[in-house]
């Protein structure tokens, strides 16, 4: 279970969310741009830091302004995927992969046993070598999935899967990110624009005004709050 | 009647401007040329052959070495940390680490000899110990560092900051500490630029003369390195003075070619 009350000052102003995502559940953030979707994943793995605020993992506490608790980033456990996937440019696609691993000491065999095992179920066992300046949007997304789920993350945090994917690409390739949230059996968040993404992958769905929750509720739910601005424009 | 004179006028533009660029170009080249041409190759090698020449060599090439090992060592961490963290003072620590850049080597010597000379502000109590820097070897290494190290820091402040913080945060998320995303990631992806710093720095190293001769004299197999050498040898020795001009001549266009080929953008 994922809990979060984060409180942070922007630019143009203040984010103040409110959420918790059950395990095994995939929560959807849906919102303008700029709303703060990405921030509010930035701000639960702890590449950015709350004002105030609170995050619980599990029965871990991730972040608390009251008692002063601040893990790093390193130590969350949280597998983060961004927009542009970030894989290392001057890294393999086996190296990308091994890379989390690598930083947590596992011994070298250990290393290339997860490596294999991840790379097969992900169907990139030809690319294993590859540099990942080679590959496609869609390949790029697996590599970046897999370099995550390798670690055995107990949170998933996904900025737009797959906005850099093929268009023809995307519908087997959403449905393969579905079977792999649902097998990971963790809490989930994924930051999506498009409406397939929300129907498709979401158990939830949460709308984003200005850094605010304005809706939560099934995607049914919330998609059919037709006098919002933004639900009438995302299912038109 | 336009048409005509937009051709003319390009036309004269252009000429001019070839004219320029052929003017300026021999400008630079005929006296490197000329160096070639007032020697005969047999002078030149026989002359490589000195204890002047071939002490000069070795010294500079050991000294520039060691200064530029130094400037990496202690430049990369700064570079970094001015390159990523925003601190009290980072523009005042950027200013300095400029300034013998700026600085002319006359006073980057005077200055060093009133730091660490027999007399100096720090020298006069590291004589107490019988510790002596001023005309030594070690003399002509820390004029070289002082004079050189901006130009690796410069280098390697900008090619961190080139590097796109996502692949950084990415790393932290996968679980690496934050010395560990410096080593592995990123370091690795300024590579480019850190060698072309070092490399540029190696060769100032090389041709520095005024804070050198001021701070470490100028003392053949101590602190004669190869342009302090040229400025003695022509005194009597032509041949020795052209022909150690014509090796720094070889070395700075290898500089050149090789900050271009490393600086060729990978990814």
């Amino acid at each position: 279970m994922l809990s979060i009350h984060t409180v942070r000052k922007l630019r143009d102003y203040v984010l103040d969310v409110t959420l918790s995502v059950r395990p095994g559940e995939t929560l959807v953030l849906i919102g303008e741009n700029g709303s703060g979707k990405s921030t509010v994943l930035n701000l639960i793995s702890g590449i950015l830091t709350p004002d105030a605020g609170e995050v619980t993992l599990g029965d871990r506490t991730l972040f608390s302004s009251e008692r002063k608790i601040n893990i790093p980033p390193e130590n969350r456990k949280i597998g983060h995927l961004f927009q542009s996937y970030a894989l290392f440019p001057h890294m393999t696609v086996a190296e990308n992969v091994a890379f989390g691993l690598r930083c947590r000491k596992v011994p070298k065999a250990g290393i290339a046993d997860a490596v294999a095992e991840q790379l097969s179920t992900m169907h990139l066992d030809d690319l294993s070598d590859v540099n990942v300046g080679r590959l496609s949007g869609g390949q790029r997304q697996r590599v970046a999935l897999a370099r995550a789920l390798v670690l055995d993350p107990e949170l998933l945090l996904l900025d737009e899967p797959l906005a850099a994917v093929d268009m023809r690409a995307q519908a087997p390739m959403r449905k393969e990110l579905h079977d792999q949230i649902r097998n990971a059996g963790i809490p989930c968040i994924v930051v999506t624009h498009t409406l397939r993404d929300a129907l498709e992958l979401g158990d939830r769905l949460c709308l984003l005004e200005e850094g605010r929750v304005v809706a939560d509720g099934t995607p049914g739910e919330v998609l059919s709050m037709r006098e919002n601005g933004f639900i009438e424009s995302f299912t038109g | 009647m336009s048409g005509s004179q937009t051709v003319l006028r390009r036309a004269v533009l252009t000429l001019l401007t070839a004219a320029l660029l052929a003017l300026f170009l021999l400008f630079i080249t005929l006296p490197v040329a000329s160096l070639f041409l007032k020697i005969s190759p047999e002078a030149f090698l026989s002359s490589l052959t000195e204890p002047v020449v071939l002490d000069a060599l070795s010294l500079s090439f050991v000294t520039a070495m060691v200064s530029t090992v130094i400037v990496v060592l202690f430049g990369t961490p700064l570079a970094l940390v001015n390159a990523r963290y925003d601190y009290r003072g980072r523009e005042l620590v950027d200013t300095l680490t400029d300034l013998p850049i700026v600085l002319p080597p006359a006073v980057a010597g005077l200055a060093l000899l009133m730091a660490f000379g027999r007399r100096g502000v720090v020298g006069q109590y590291l004589d107490l110990f019988g510790i002596q820097i001023g005309f030594t070897t070690l003399a002509v290494v820390m004029a070289q560092v002082f004079v050189a190290s901006p130009f690796y820091i410069r280098q390697a402040r900008a090619s961190f900051e080139a590097v796109d913080r996502l692949y950084e945060d990415a790393a932290r998320t996968l679980g690496a500490s934050p010395g560990t995303v410096a080593l592995r990631i990123t370091i690795p992806l300024a590579w480019g630029g850190l060698v072309s710093g070092a490399i540029l720095s190696f060769a100032r190293a090389l041709g520095e003369f005024g804070a050198t001769i001021m701070f470490a004299g100028n003392f053949q197999g101590k602190t004669q390195t190869m342009p302090l050498a040229i400025y003695t040898t022509m005194q009597g020795d032509m041949n020795a003075a052209i022909s150690l001009s014509i090796i720094l001549v070889v070395i700075s266009f290898a500089v050149i070619s090789a900050v271009k080929i490393v600086t060729r953008r990978k990814y």
